[in-house]
């Protein structure tokens, strides 16, 4: 079976055989950055697509049907709509941050894709200190959120970027204690080695229930994360009409709609590595015919399935529960989340130093 | 209480007043002067207990205005119609917003469109009438609006 | 156009803190305030420190309007005031009309009215059920409504003609007879309601997210709410007995079998309990008329010119949002003297500064949300 898994390897030695000393590398970084962008406009298309015949389905419609064979190019069409609009600045703002915000929550909605691993040996940089980079580089989000909420100088984007800020930050707590748990079993922060310790059986099955609370308290905390509802109180648009991109039009509203939708496929994607094997099929006990027949699916469809998965249920989080107020919101975080996922770390620990998992 | 029986009470309660029992329910018109102790020996005095003011209107009768409060007793369910006659080039009348909450909106709606003035009302501010709205009151009959109003 | 040192001036702001308050308008074009309402809110941080309804954005001067109507026409213009219950409206109106003119209505027409008067309640209720869930975060309710609210539209736009304003109502009884299969539609859907309501409590109801943002919520005690003039949910929410059904039965609610329902919680829940509650009482309300509908004539022999006696009379009935009042100062003439409609709007909305302070934003929505604002039944 031909296989795509060596495909950056073999790129990387050819380039090197033919080019000399810093070429290879300028060329490598020309082609994962178009990659990127591609992947980039791919994933807002797909998902925005993906979470509009989701809602549909849930909400006993059609969803879009008009524009391409079952409304494919929906999403194509109102892209070119928001570039084809007046990108309005309007006149109380400070400009250059109002203008700033968009690009900078887009730029780390990229950069954060960097350490994923889309297949076996489909890597941009397997970076030793993996997870840290993750959590490190999603907490910078907030910034481009406060600052479009500030610089808007309007009062409905200001309380949102406030709630934003408040909200990120007490989440980023679990999300962290959740990774740590995995960080603990694995006794390495590097992506490649998280998903290679898993070649045996995920993590969700291997770590008994004090991996089962992670997962789940790091699925809240990430949805909280990602301002999706039921979270969703920066955007609150029965509230703040639409919080912090009140004010934002046009492409660069389009930035921000792309952003959360690139962070929600991060968020996930990481799910799916740290705790559902990233892109290890699904094995079980030790070379048994059922693993045969899960090596012949491609790791990248093992990859993309598990983070469709989640991302399926992150829609659906959304188009079924109701807005949290935002003392609710903070109690649900520091009540709750925080010892629990504490505690549970402890579990995790002591599972860890008595060798308990499988 | 039915209505001879309240007319009986409040001739007692209050000898000047006039009473009108052609309606449903009973009416009792009284002078504006007496109108606040009147509203609150209504609302507070136990065998009358009206505390429930479901209707505040005026009505402009061109010699002068009549404020109509219709009253009901949620305890007893009995109703009670007060007039209160106004004069029409300054008409002023002590606020009962203390006494029914649900005054407060209704009398602010009955001052930009009647124009009766309601003394010690806690926030008399036009309410439906655009802000710099001066003088003239839609709901009075001789209101002339040739760009807005359609004769029929 | 309001300064903010103005309004921080006002009275009952408390102290004005001018670095700590930060007033803001929701509306009058804002998602939650479901038309052209403007609330300006004086906010400390997310806290609520007082809400002012500035009202007049739809103000049609409905009540100067009737005064050059004949008693046959003004009827039709009250349809636009509560759209949502316009036969309701109709209602009332046709009933202080017959009240003057001591107009018989044939059992027929009653019957057929207070069918038409709970189908609509249930479409009211309905919508309701749905904008509200979506003011709070829930998208999803909104479309499970309307499934159900389309199957009503339907029954009305085959009897009466239109989907909305029905105007289906004369003084003396109703305009035609029910299309022929008005009964066949209506039992199709009871059939479906009767399913499709347990579903509305499963999908909302019981939700945790959406329990806490209504439980506590916007309290009111039950003597405000007499004091404020609420009725309708809002005040049976708070155990205010109040149906106008139960308490004054017009037509002939007084032989049918229903209870009011009344709630003692005094907050957001209590009010959504009791709409969710009178949607299954209005449900067994069509169910007991619909296969008794009598035989006989429509409307009534009138005049082809009403003209009331001299005096003043008063109807009210009972709409999806409380107590609709009409008051008719008639002259004798052709035309109303006075008309005065007590909407239930205006009273609830009066409430809403009471309930909302000290609440955050969220608060707000719900509250605004349980209350059910219709803004034309307000602004008039």
């Amino acid at each position: 079976m031909p296989s795509l898994e060596n495909i950056a390897n073999n790129i990387h030695q050819w380039l090197n055989n033919n080019f000399g000393a810093p070429w290879p590398m300028l060329i490598e970084f020309a082609i994962v950055g178009l990659c990127i962008i591609g992947l980039f406009a791919m994933l807002g298309l797909v998902l925005i697509m993906m979470e509009r015949k989701v809602s549909a389905w849930m909400q006993l419609r059609l969803g879009p049907n008009r524009v391409g064979p079952v409304g494919m190019f929906q999403t194509a069409a109102d892209t070119l709509k928001l570039i084809v609009k007046e990108g309005m600045t309007p006149a109380g703002a400070d400009k250059f941050l109002f203008n700033l915000a968009p690009f900078i929550v887009m730029i780390i909605a990229m950069v954060i894709m960097a350490p994923l691993m889309f297949a076996k040996g489909l890597q941009m940089w397997d970076v030793n200190i993996g997870v840290l980079f993750f959590t490190a580089i999603s907490s910078v989000s907030v910034i481009g959120i406060l600052m479009a909420g500030w610089a808007s100088n309007n009062k409905y984007s200001l309380l949102g970027a406030m709630r934003s800020g408040a909200q990120i930050v007490s989440y980023e707590l679990s999300a962290g204690f959740a990774i740590l748990a995995i960080v603990i079993l694995t006794g390495d922060l590097k992506i490649s080695t998280i998903v290679n310790s898993q070649a045996d059986g995920w993590w969700i099955f291997k770590g008994h229930l004090p991996i089962w609370i992670a997962f789940v308290i790091f699925m809240i905390a990430v949805t909280a994360e990602t301002n999706r509802a039921p979270f969703d109180l920066a955007e609150a648009e029965s509230e703040l009409t639409a919080g912090f991109h009140t004010e934002y039009s046009g492409m660069k509203f389009a930035l921000f709609f792309l952003a959360e939708y690139v962070n929600i496929f991060v968020v996930c994607a990481l799910g799916a590595t740290l705790f559902l094997g990233g892109w290890q099929p699904l094995h079980f006990g030790t070379d048994t015919q059922f693993n045969q027949w899960m090596d012949y699916i491609p790791s990248s469809l093992w990859f993309m399935g598990k983070t469709f998965f989640l991302i399926f249920v992150i829609m659906w989080f959304r188009w079924t529960f109701p807005r949290l107020r935002i003392d609710q919101l903070l109690n649900l975080e520091w009540k709750y989340l925080l010892p629990i996922s504490m505690i549970n770390l402890l579990l995790v620990t002591l599972m860890a130093i008595m060798g308990w998992h499988f | 209480m039915n209505k001879e029986v309240l007319k009986i009470k409040l001739t007692e309660l209050f000898p000047t007043a006039t009473f009108d029992e052609s309606g449903e329910w009973l009416n009792i018109t009284i002078a504006p002067a007496d109108f606040l102790s009147a509203a609150e020996i209504l609302r507070n005095k136990i065998e009358l207990g009206f505390d429930y003011l479901f209707c505040v209107t005026c009505v402009d009768w061109k010699t002068h205005l009549t404020m109509v409060y219709h009253l009901e007793s949620t305890l007893y369910r009995h109703h009670l119609v007060v007039k209160v006659q106004l004069d029409r080039t300054k008409p002023e009348l002590e606020t009962v917003s203390h006494i029914w909450r649900t005054a407060e909106f209704n009398e602010r709606e009955a001052y930009e469109m009647f124009g009766v003035n309601f003394l010690n009302h806690p926030d008399l501010r036009l309410l439906i009438l655009p802000d710099g709205w001066e003088g003239r009151n839609p709901m009075r009959k001789d209101f002339e609006d040739p760009v807005n109003m359609i004769k029929l | 156009m309001y300064r903010e040192t103005e309004i921080l001036k006002q009275p009952g702001a408390g102290e004005p803190d001018v670095f700590g308050d930060m007033i803001i308008n929701i509306g009058p074009q804002h998602p939650s305030t479901h038309g052209v309402l403007h609330l300006v809110i004086t906010l400390n941080g997310e806290t609520i420190k007082k809400v002012e309804p500035h009202l007049g954005y739809i103000h049609r001067s409905i009540e100067k309007m009737c005064e050059s109507l004949s008693f046959r026409q003004f009827i039709y213009v009250t349809s636009k005031m509560d759209y949502l219950s316009s036969h309701i409206n109709n209602h009332g109106c046709c009933l202080c009309v017959e009240k003057g003119m001591q107009i018989e209505v044939p059992a027929r027409a009653q019957v057929i009215r207070v069918l038409m008067d709970e189908l609509t309640r249930l479409a009211s209720h309905q919508l309701w059920w749905g904008a509200g869930a979506m003011d709070i975060g829930a998208l999803t309710p909104f479309f499970h409504a309307f499934r159900e609210r389309e199957m009503i539209n339907d029954i009305m736009e085959e009897t009466c003609g239109t989907r909305l304003t029905m105007n289906y109502m004369v003084p003396g009884g109703v305009m035609v007879d029910v299309h022929p299969n008005f009964q066949g539609r209506v039992h199709e859907f009871i059939k479906h309601f009767k399913t499709k309501i347990d579903e509305y409590d499963e999908l909302l109801t019981g939700n945790v997210i959406f329990q806490n943002r209504v439980k506590g919520v916007g309290y009111l005690s039950k003597e405000d709410a007499i004091s404020y003039g609420c009725t309708g949910p809002t005040a049976r929410g708070s155990g205010v007995s109040c149906d106008i059904r139960k308490l004054y039965p017009y037509e002939v609610y007084s032989k049918l079998q229903f209870d009011e329902v009344t709630e003692t919680g005094g907050d957001c829940l209590a009010r959504y309990l009791v709409r969710m509650k009178e949607m299954r009482q209005s449900l067994s309300i069509v169910e007991q008329l619909i296969d008794n509908i009598p035989e006989g004539d429509v409307q009534a022999k009138t005049k082809a010119v009403l003209k009331l006696p001299k005096g003043e009379y008063f109807s009210r009935v009972e709409t999806a949002r409380g107590e609709f009042g009409v008051y008719i100062v008639s002259e004798g003439g052709t035309t109303p003297y006075r008309i005065k409609f007590r909407s239930p709007g205006y009273s609830n909305l009066s409430a809403l500064d009471h309930m909302a302070r000290g609440g955050k934003i969220g608060d707000l929505v719900a509250i605004m949300a349980m209350i059910d604002l219709v803004i034309p039944d307000i602004d008039r």
